[in-house]
């Protein structure tokens, strides 16, 4: 703070001082200073008494003027005088977060030290684990992670990315940007039509088998480069498996047509900057755990 | 002076009322009006851009800031939720501020890039499609209505005026930016940079 505004605090907070404490004093009265006690205001015949303020109350007043001034001693206050004890707002902050590291360091580094599927099993884990999920996955995934519309299931086997523990690690690190395209403009009204008819058939479902031949012809061409020749998908590329009755944004025919129709590009957020390396390690074996246990 | 006079004179006790109440906002406000700390951006900040701008007009309409602060203390507790503490040089281009004070919602100072823009979509048109618990309102109507274009020029003209650094090109190019686009799509905007500057792991 500039030296001005320090002394211009300074100068003010002790002339208020000043000014209240004179402002008691002043007022002070020990004796009734009328014969009759009152002040001799009449209004409408109600008289007004004139007792002195009880020494208990002015004593008061007294304590708050000395408390206010050891305050401003002890703790900053007065302009750029840092008090007498040197506390700040962030320094108590960082002394709280110092105090955590402390705690928890030989915790971390015990479980920092082992892998993922070693302590996916450590019941301790799996309650930090909980909480955690809870403030930074549960929005999407759903407080059980049993997912929603459009956001992964994190109970079941099937995994978009993979499921072993260094494909989790890497999804929560990195995050993931799918990249489903919109087919419309390149298949067609009747491709699109066709291709659902054939992925509805992959999953043994009732289909109109010549549109699902047809289908079968675009997937070849235009799908199979992720998907793969038999529709089972492939992780490394995150194209889902459309062969097992899972589905990320339903399975309908209509839903499957609007899928193929305007693509999807579901996105999974990185934790690399915001969360710490234990907390992503624990994070991990809690999710690793769910579809294990 | 006897207490007489003041008592039955209204002006001069008004105008003392004024004085003994001024000595509070003279030693603890008027300072932070000229302290660097409180005027000084810190590394990185923007004015927010046509679209984000449009976004944050809707937050204030829907009232987002009465259920969400944006505002998180440098308390142990906020920042292993929240993220980084909020720092006054995040804030100097904020007219009106929207720090909130009541949190029936999460604090949002550091929403941004936490959730994907789907999901907010999602969470705007009915947040329980994607939270059941929660208690927040839906706003469909954002994905119907339009942003009126022809005002965001005029809102950058005004927000320059109390000292948001907007350049003549930004407000010319302002109504070309936000037409067409939907109400939801400028909220999410909007969301999506709130508190990203300043990041930290937790």
């Amino acid at each position: 703070m500039a030296s001005f505004w320090s002394y211009w605090i300074i100068i003010l907070t002790t002339v208020t001082i000043v000014g209240i404490s004179w402002i008691l004093f002043a007022n002070r009265k020990r004796e009734q200073q009328s014969t009759d006690k009152t002040t001799g205001h009449v209004y409408d015949g109600i008289e007004e008494l004139d007792n002195p303020l009880p020494a208990w109350w002015f004593y008061m007043f007294v304590i708050t003027i000395v408390w206010g001034i050891g305050y401003l001693i002890v703790y900053p206050g007065m302009g750029n005088f840092a008090g007498a004890i040197g506390w700040t707002q962030v320094g108590q902050y960082d002394k709280e977060v110092a105090a955590a590291e402390e705690k928890y360091r030989d915790m971390r580094d015990r479980y920092l030290a082992l892998s993922v599927e070693e302590i996916a099993v450590d019941p301790a884990v799996r309650k930090m684990g909980m909480r955690l999920f809870a403030n930074n996955c549960a929005q999407c995934h759903g407080a059980d992670a049993g997912g929603a519309y459009g956001f992964p299931n994190l109970h079941d086997d099937d995994w978009i990315y993979g499921g072993d523990a260094a494909t989790i690690k890497a999804t929560l690190v990195n995050g993931r940007q799918a990249v489903m395209p919109a087919w419309g403009s390149i298949i067609g009204d009747e491709g699109i039509a066709d291709v659902t008819q054939y992925v509805l058939s992959l999953n043994g479902r009732d289909v109109d088998t010549g549109k699902a031949a047809a289908g079968e012809t675009v997937f070849q061409t235009y799908c199979v480069a992720c998907h793969g020749p038999d529709g089972t998908g492939n992780p490394a590329l995150g194209a889902p498996n459309l062969t097992n009755g899972v589905w990320l944004y339903g399975g309908s025919a209509e839903q499957i047509a609007q899928t193929l129709r305007s693509g999807r590009n579901g996105m999974m957020p990185a934790f690399k900057d915001t969360l710490s390396e234990d907390k992503i390690h624990i994070l991990t074996a809690y999710v690793y755990g769910l579809s294990r246990q | 002076m006897k207490h007489d006079a003041i008592e039955k004179n209204i002006g001069v006790m008004i105008i003392l009322i004024i004085v003994a109440l001024s000595f509070g906002t003279l030693v603890e406000l008027v300072p932070l009006l000229f302290a660097k700390e409180t005027n000084e951006p810190i590394a990185g900040l923007k004015p927010l851009p046509a679209l984000e701008l449009e976004g944050r007009d809707i937050y204030i309409r829907e009232g987002c800031n009465t259920c969400h602060s944006q505002m998180i203390r440098p308390l142990r507790a906020e920042t292993e939720r929240y993220g980084h503490y909020s720092v006054a040089g995040e804030f100097v281009y904020n007219h009106p501020f929207l720090w909130g004070s009541k949190r029936t919602g999460p604090d949002l100072a550091r929403v941004g890039k936490r959730y994907s823009d789907d999901w907010h979509r999602a969470h705007l048109y009915n947040p329980r499609d994607v939270v059941p618990e929660s208690n927040m309102p839906a706003f469909p109507w954002l994905f119907e209505d339009e942003i009126d274009a022809d005002l965001t020029g005029a809102k950058m003209a005004a927000l320059r005026k109390v000292g948001v650094p907007y350049t003549d090109d930004d407000i010319s190019g302002a109504a070309e930016a936000v037409a067409g686009r939907k109400e939801i799509d400028a909220l999410v905007a909007y969301l999506q940079q709130l508190g990203t500057l300043l990041q930290s792991r937790r």
